[in-house]
């Protein structure tokens, strides 16, 4: 899930990769960075969503240069609804983007499975989001502070992760401000 | 197959029905492999058995795989698909490696084998242990078969995995010494070879270290040979009978017409 507030946004997941019954991999990283300070919520299938980020990252990164200047979330939203959008019947990835760049600030976008894309205050997404609809529309508020959105989001991806089989692990969170970007984990139990 | 001039062709309906009962199988291999990172490189470990259905088809095949002489990679899934995978990726690292003059990175080997995985939708079976270092270190990857990657210190594959992980859940301790590398390696793979079907034979294992040269241990450890169970076993005289024991009760000679040379 992502929340935005003024002047950056806050970034949250779990840390599990299923295959069928297996946890594959109980540390993964699915906060991924797709440049300086522009990162990505995956959710979905991980080849799916690895292989869309990669792409992203490479086109992000390639206008960054040609234009000079660090690249708009919007437009990496944007690239990321065309590849999700154009491969629909071929894809099974739910993204988030958010981060922040000199003209809007801290944004957040969510593209879901059809490959919609949509500015939205926060987005929460994946098989464990289903069960913290109601927690976030009840303690979602707009113009959060920083420590208050930390919060929403540990609290949100804490509950989502206690209810849903397909969630666990630790909760990667990821802080993207005009400062800069701050990596943390939190280990439930 | 006759070209009719007119009329439908049925010749399809055969192969559809039998089709529809049940559609091919290929071959796969049950297997554990592993890898895992310490102090100043990686180890890589195998089983050897390959199996076809319910039969032991090899019991001594070898699933580490060359990629560059800095990266070994370890296969599970379909023997052919690992195997002309982990060849082709060798081939492109070492045209690589002759246009740039420089070591393969272990990240080059990963982008590649997870590109071409991810193009072929997984229907190249082939889950992969990736190991290697190079000049930031040493790494270690899993692939599977659909192009997902993940980078972790320990890792296994293969339908042993969860023996082997286990073992791995309880060993495994941050900057390990070689020594204690390759023995936790051996015990995650006993662990596949004993407690999973589809996995056995003996262990190999592959040591990649920082600014060395690789040591490939083929058949480390070896704790299902055969020789000494035969040998330990006495036949009783009854089952040993001496030469010429069985009598010549009649003799018949027939001496066919040698063959005429052909004539050209």
């Amino acid at each position: 899930m992502a929340v935005a507030y003024s002047g950056g946004v806050i970034m949250g997941a779990d840390s599990r990769v299923s295959t069928g019954t297996y946890v594959a991999n109980r540390v993964s990283d699915k906060v991924t960075a797709i440049h300086d300070k522009i990162y990505l919520c995956r959710s979905g299938s991980a080849a799916d969503t690895q292989a869309v980020s990669d792409y992203v990252r490479h086109y992000l990164g390639a206008h960054a240069i040609e234009c000079g200047r660090p690249p708009l979330v919007k437009t990496a939203a944007n690239l990321c609804k065309r590849i999700c959008y154009a491969n629909k019947d071929r894809l099974l990835a739910s993204v988030i983007v958010a981060g922040v760049d000199p003209y809007e600030g801290g944004s957040v976008y969510v593209i879901p499975l059809g490959g919609t894309c949509a500015k939205v205050p926060f987005a929460i997404g994946g098989s464990g989001s289903t069960y913290i609809y109601g927690h976030v529309d009840h303690v979602y508020r707009p113009d959060m502070t920083k420590a208050e959105c930390v919060d929403f989001v540990k609290t949100a991806v804490e509950r989502a992760m206690a209810r849903d089989g397909s969630s666990g692990g630790i909760i990667r969170l990821v802080d993207i401000s005009a400062e800069g970007v701050q990596r943390d984990f939190v280990v439930v139990n | 197959m006759e070209t009719t001039t007119s009329g439908f062709s049925f010749d399809l309906c055969a192969r559809n029905a039998r089709l529809e009962g049940k559609a091919p199988a290929a071959m796969k291999t049950g297997t554990t492999i592993c890898g895992v990172v310490y102090k100043d490189g990686v180890v890589l470990g195998a089983d050897t058995r390959a199996t076809g259905g319910s039969e032991v088809a090899d019991k001594n095949c070898a699933k580490i795989h060359y990629l560059a002489p800095n990266i070994y990679c370890c296969g599970a899934g379909t023997a052919a698909d690992t195997e002309k995978t982990t060849e082709l990726i060798a081939s492109q690292l070492d045209l690589l490696r002759l246009s740039t003059s420089t070591q393969s990175r272990v990240v080059a080997a990963v982008t590649l084998l997870k590109r071409m995985l991810f193009k072929y939708q997984g229907h190249i079976s082939a889950a992969l242990v990736l190991g290697g270092v190079d000049c930031k270190g040493p790494h270690l990857y899993q692939i599977y078969p659909h192009g997902s990657t993940s980078k972790l210190p320990y890792v296994t594959m293969g339908s042993g995995s969860l023996a082997a992980m286990s073992v791995f859940e309880t060993g495994y301790r941050d900057g390990m010494a070689e020594a204690e590398a390759v023995a936790l390696v051996k015990d995650a793979i006993f662990g596949g070879i004993f407690n999973d079907l589809g996995s056995g034979s003996n262990c190999d294992i592959t040591i990649i270290r920082q600014g060395g040269v690789p040591e490939v241990r083929r058949g480390y450890e070896t704790p299902n040979e055969t020789a000494p169970l035969r040998a330990a076993y006495a036949r009783p005289a009854s089952l040993r009978p001496p030469v010429g024991a069985t009598p010549v009760l009649s003799t018949l000679v027939d001496v066919f017409d040698a063959p005429q040379p052909l004539a050209l």
